[in-house]
């Protein structure tokens, strides 16, 4: 899975984020003796590695507190790190002066809000413009620009109102169409669909999906809903404490849990849903007869499938039809039926 | 952690036992521990002025704010010549009073509505019927001037304390002694550095005016959303951007309310700043009220209630109008449409004024005056309640106010210190007695110990009945709601007027003396404690209540046990506000002939004593923050006991 040529986007070496009255000493003193003290200070970011694909789409998933909203505002230097780096396309964010960082952002990066962010003196075309305004661009341009994002997201017609005269989810298309006016590379969003209803929620995750088809993007996405990220995620990682537990894919994190956290979160899961035919795939001696099946398709898609065939081992094709391994029947029924190990 | 509260009430009683013993034994005292003896007092008035004298001469300040005074009289005398045709440059003026009552008509429309609509555009209307044009304009004048240079001074000054929390810690305590001088004491600077009329007058407002905008601009700034900040900086603004249009364009419902204190502060020092002979409004009431015209003064009073109801209104509308969209289709002229309609409101009151003189300007002797039926109706009254303001005005002086006054002049200075300290100490401990001390112990150094236990008295008798006839009252009101918020209506309406009104029906009905001041006091201060007695018992979540009423409380129960406490931490606010509302009042109505603070206030006005004058506001300012300490102190306590 995942693009074919990869190419590092974001960087992180052991980043961490200190809260405190003297967050650097504190860390250093931590290094030194990780017995030392932490009272009167958050870690709130613990050590964290992490490298990001052009491309691709990587939901940070914790509890409320476990850091993940830090971490992301580490990302895009929102809030300046304690110890290690982030480095974006190559470069060290940290070293930017405030000029070149404030170039970062206008020409680079895209950020959604949990609640949404937006200015409320500001129309919603305004709002959306509000990038470009930044940059300098003329107002002919930008409100050009700015009516073709809400075109993309469903609110022509809504250009003359003011925030507070749109519903939540309304709201928060407004936050898309403002951080995509840009057309940033890398894309932020910070537990977007959290303050709205779950009706809503599942919609707005449909238009996400869409939007994410249209646009080729690196997209950091932040939840605390695990379905949400099993639906969207190219790659999870899972924060607990500050620290990421796991990062891999969802079939990855249901079927082999690297902790204890992991598995309990995984739990509740239907397997069925997030496992895929092609991460069951072993390497096969020798090519089992008939029709393969497709890589991408999970477990619950091919159940009937399951269920009718006979044969022990299943051939798995990829997207160009190449076998790519055998799928053992009886290893995907337990995933179907819920009780594998 | 809890503070060791049996070991500070121990104190507090060792304190409170110490003052007892200090007022019981008076007679065995030596007489430097019952008056502040005359080593003790230090000249902290000779001070000032040798520090007045080095700013004004040797540091050449004076000219600074002569430079800054010539650019205010440039402006008065415009506002002057557009409003009442003084004629200066651009001389274009008066403009016709029906153009202003239709620009206040429509300010009123585009805000609120209809009803905003008539009390504003009726309003003007009143004054010009009434011949008041003269003098309100005079007013309005001032106004116009100061409140923009108040507001923009407040809006730098907050953004700075915004950006530099050392200039914050700075500015905090300056504000707060700011916002505890009365009134008189602004002025005496500013006669000196200035001089008396309009320009001091619009000087001292401006001054008088700016701490509330500071205040509420440092709020409004620090309340934007974490995140509407961080999609700003996300949007790639720079500093000035992210200042210019996410922080001040978010914050702009606190800012709009500083501006709507602002005008309101004004108002009420416009009113005042008559003392230091500032035409208008003002004056003419203060010589009407001193030749004891009731009728007159009536009609002017009418005059700045309803100017200081439509200024309020309009500036709060103004503040809490939400954005709303045009349709998308809109015309120019249907979006302009209000605007349209204004102007061709004004322009058929310029034509109109030019051919009936009577919308142009309405002579003295055209003018309505409602003044002889008021001052027959007036007569009437009191003779039919003089019997019951007689025996009132009798039994308050002989049995109350004199022995009162007696006893607080009596007791040992030593005596009040000590009280003042067991107070402290078993509200807030070692710190809050230290400051209880250290403030009152200013007053003992200053000389002025008599002086202020005057003041002291007549505030702690005023506070007290405001506080008999206010919380009782407010029960009442909040029983149900629809009452509650009519009660909280007049309160607010109220509260809009400038302190010097409140003094016209109370010296109708007492006349000049002890008794009317307190009654005017009375009546001021009631107004708070109402009002945030309503608003605590209203805030009580209903589940308490429920709690309470399923567990088989009696409304009297509940009342008692639940709702009070609960609201507590509330009323205390409004106690405090009452406290300094009764300060405020105390001074002002000084001119009706009190022996205390205040009157020594006015004689430094009229001697421009500066030192004198600061010393006495600087006395009246640390009652009021010892005050404020110890009730903050109080309600904070009380409300993390209930877990706020």
């Amino acid at each position: 899975m995942g693009p074919n040529v990869t190419e590092t986007v974001i960087s992180c070496r052991s980043v961490s984020k200190i809260f405190g009255p003297d967050p650097v000493g504190h860390l250093a003193r931590l290094k030194a003796d990780p017995q030392t003290s932490s009272v009167g200070y958050v870690q709130a970011v613990r050590d964290v590695d992490l490298d990001i694909q052009r491309g691709e789409m990587l939901v940070v998933m914790g509890l409320s507190g476990s850091g993940k909203s830090t971490l992301v505002r580490c990302l895009s230097r929102l809030i300046e790190i304690t110890g290690g780096s982030v480095t974006i396309e190559g470069q060290d964010i940290a070293s930017l002066s405030e000029t070149a960082l404030i170039d970062l952002r206008r020409r680079k990066m895209g950020m959604v809000f949990q609640s949404f962010g937006l200015l409320p003196h500001r129309t919603v075309l305004d709002n959306v413009a509000f990038p470009l305004e930044m940059r300098g661009q003329d107002r002919s341009t930008r409100y050009a620009r700015a009516r073709e994002m809400l075109d993309l997201v469903g609110l022509k017609g809504r250009e003359g109102y003011f925030p507070r005269e749109l519903s939540g989810g309304q709201q928060q298309r407004v936050g898309i169409a403002r951080s995509l006016a840009i057309e940033p590379d890398i894309w932020f969003l910070d537990e977007p669909f959290s303050a709205l209803d779950p009706l809503i929620r599942r919609e707005m995750q449909d238009e996400f999906l869409r939007l994410k088809g249209l646009l080729n993007k690196t997209i950091i996405f932040i939840t605390h809903d695990f379905d949400e990220a099993l639906r969207l995620a190219d790659r999870i990682a899972i924060m607990k404490d500050g620290r990421i537990e796991q990062c891999d894919t969802p079939d990855q994190i249901v079927l082999h849990p690297a902790t204890e956290y992991v598995a309990k979160f995984t739990a509740e899961i239907d397997r069925a849903r997030v496992v895929r035919a092609g991460s069951l795939a072993r390497p096969l001696a020798a090519v089992p007869e008939g029709d393969a099946t497709a890589a991408t398709l999970t477990i619950r898609d091919l159940a009937r499938h399951l269920v009718a065939d006979r044969r022990a081992v299943i051939p798995v094709a990829d997207a160009e039809g190449k076998i790519i391994g055998g799928m053992d029947r009886q290893e995907a029924l337990d995933v179907l039926l819920g009780d594998a190990k | 952690m809890t503070r060791p509260a049996a070991r500070s009430s121990g104190m507090a009683g060792l304190l409170l036992a110490l003052a007892l013993f200090l007022a019981f034994g008076k007679l065995l005292l030596p007489e430097g521990l019952i008056r502040p003896p005359e080593w003790l007092v230090q000249p902290f008035a000779d001070w000032i002025n040798a520090a007045f004298y080095f700013l004004q001469n040797d540091l050449g300040l004076m000219a600074l704010t002569r430079a800054f005074s010539d650019v205010v009289e440039w402006l008065l005398d415009v506002t002057a010549n557009l409003l009442y045709g003084k004629s200066r440059w651009p001389d274009i003026g008066p403009i016709p009073w029906i153009v202003v009552a239709a620009t206040a008509f429509m300010a009123g429309y585009a805000l609120k509505g209809w009803r905003l609509a008539a009390l504003s555009g009726g309003t003007f209307v009143w004054i010009a019927l009434m011949g008041q044009w003269k003098w309100a304009m005079e007013t309005l004048s001032v106004i116009v001037v100061a409140a923009p240079f108040s507001v923009f001074l407040g809006l730098v000054m907050g953004v700075l304390a915004w950006r530099s929390p050392r200039f914050e810690r700075i500015l905090n305590p300056i504000l707060n002694i700011a916002q505890s001088l009365p009134h008189f004491a602004y002025m005496i600077p500013v006669v000196v550095f200035i001089g008396v009329g309009p320009k001091a007058g619009a000087i001292v407002t401006i001054i008088f005016s700016v701490p509330p905008m500071i205040r509420m601009t440092l709020l409004g700034l620090k309340r934007v959303p974490e995140e509407v900040i961080e999609a700003g900086k996300m949007a790639g603004s720079t500093r000035w951007q992210l200042l210019s249009r996410v922080r001040i364009p978010t914050a702009r419902p606190e800012i709009l309310i500083g501006v709507n204190q602002v005008i309101m502060q004004c108002l009420a020092m416009v009113v005042l700043a008559s003392f230091i002979g500032m035409p208008g409004l003002g004056q003419k009431l203060l010589q009407l009220l001193q030749a004891l015209k009731i009728g007159l003064s009536v009609e002017i009073g009418v005059t700045i209630v309803l100017l200081a109801v439509t200024l309020d209104r309009l500036s709060k509308a103004w503040a809490l109008r939400l954005p709303e969209h045009d349709e998308p289709s809109a015309r120019w002229l249907h979006r302009n449409r209000l605007l349209v309609i204004w102007l061709s409101l004004c322009i058929a009151g310029l034509v109109l004024a030019q051919f009936v003189p009577y919308l142009h300007e309405v002579e003295r002797k055209q003018a309505l005056s409602v003044a002889g039926p008021i001052d027959a109706a007036m007569d009437q009254v009191i003779r039919v309640i003089a019997p019951v303001t007689a025996w009132l005005r009798w039994f308050l002086i002989t049995w109350v106010l004199i022995p009162m006054r007696d006893a607080y002049l009596w007791l040992p200075f030593t005596a009040v210190l000590a009280l003042l300290a067991a107070v402290g100490w078993a509200i807030g401990g070692l710190r809050s007695a230290l400051i209880c001390l250290g403030y009152f112990g200013l007053i003992a150094l200053s000389g002025w110990w008599d002086r202020a236990m005057i003041t002291v008295y007549m505030v702690n008798i005023s506070v007290l009945i405001a506080a008999l006839i206010g919380l009782p009252l407010g029960i009442w009101a909040a029983r149900n709601p629809p009452r509650a918020a009519r009660i909280l209506l007049i309160c607010d309406t109220a509260q809009t007027f400038p302190s010097f009104i409140y003094l016209i029906p109370v010296i109708m009905l007492f006349g000049v003396n002890d008794v009317a001041v307190v009654a005017a006091v009375v009546v001021f201060a009631a107004v708070p404690i109402v009002r945030y007695t309503i608003e605590g018992l209203s805030n009580v979540p209903p589940e308490l209540i429920e709690a309470a009423e399923m567990s088989g409380a009696t409304r009297r129960q509940t009342l008692w046990h639940v709702r009070l406490p609960m609201a507590l931490p509330t009323m205390l606010v409004g106690a405090n506000q009452s406290v300094m509302f009764s300060l405020f009042m105390v001074i002002i109505a000084a001119f009706i002939g009190t022996q205390d603070l205040g009157q020594e206030m006015q004689r430094a006005l009229s001697s421009t004593d500066v030192g004198k004058g600061l010393v006495l506001g600087f006395a009246v300012a640390v009652m009021g923050l010892m005050t404020d300490h110890l009730i903050t102190r109080w309600s904070e306590d009380r409300k993390r006991a209930l877990g706020f």
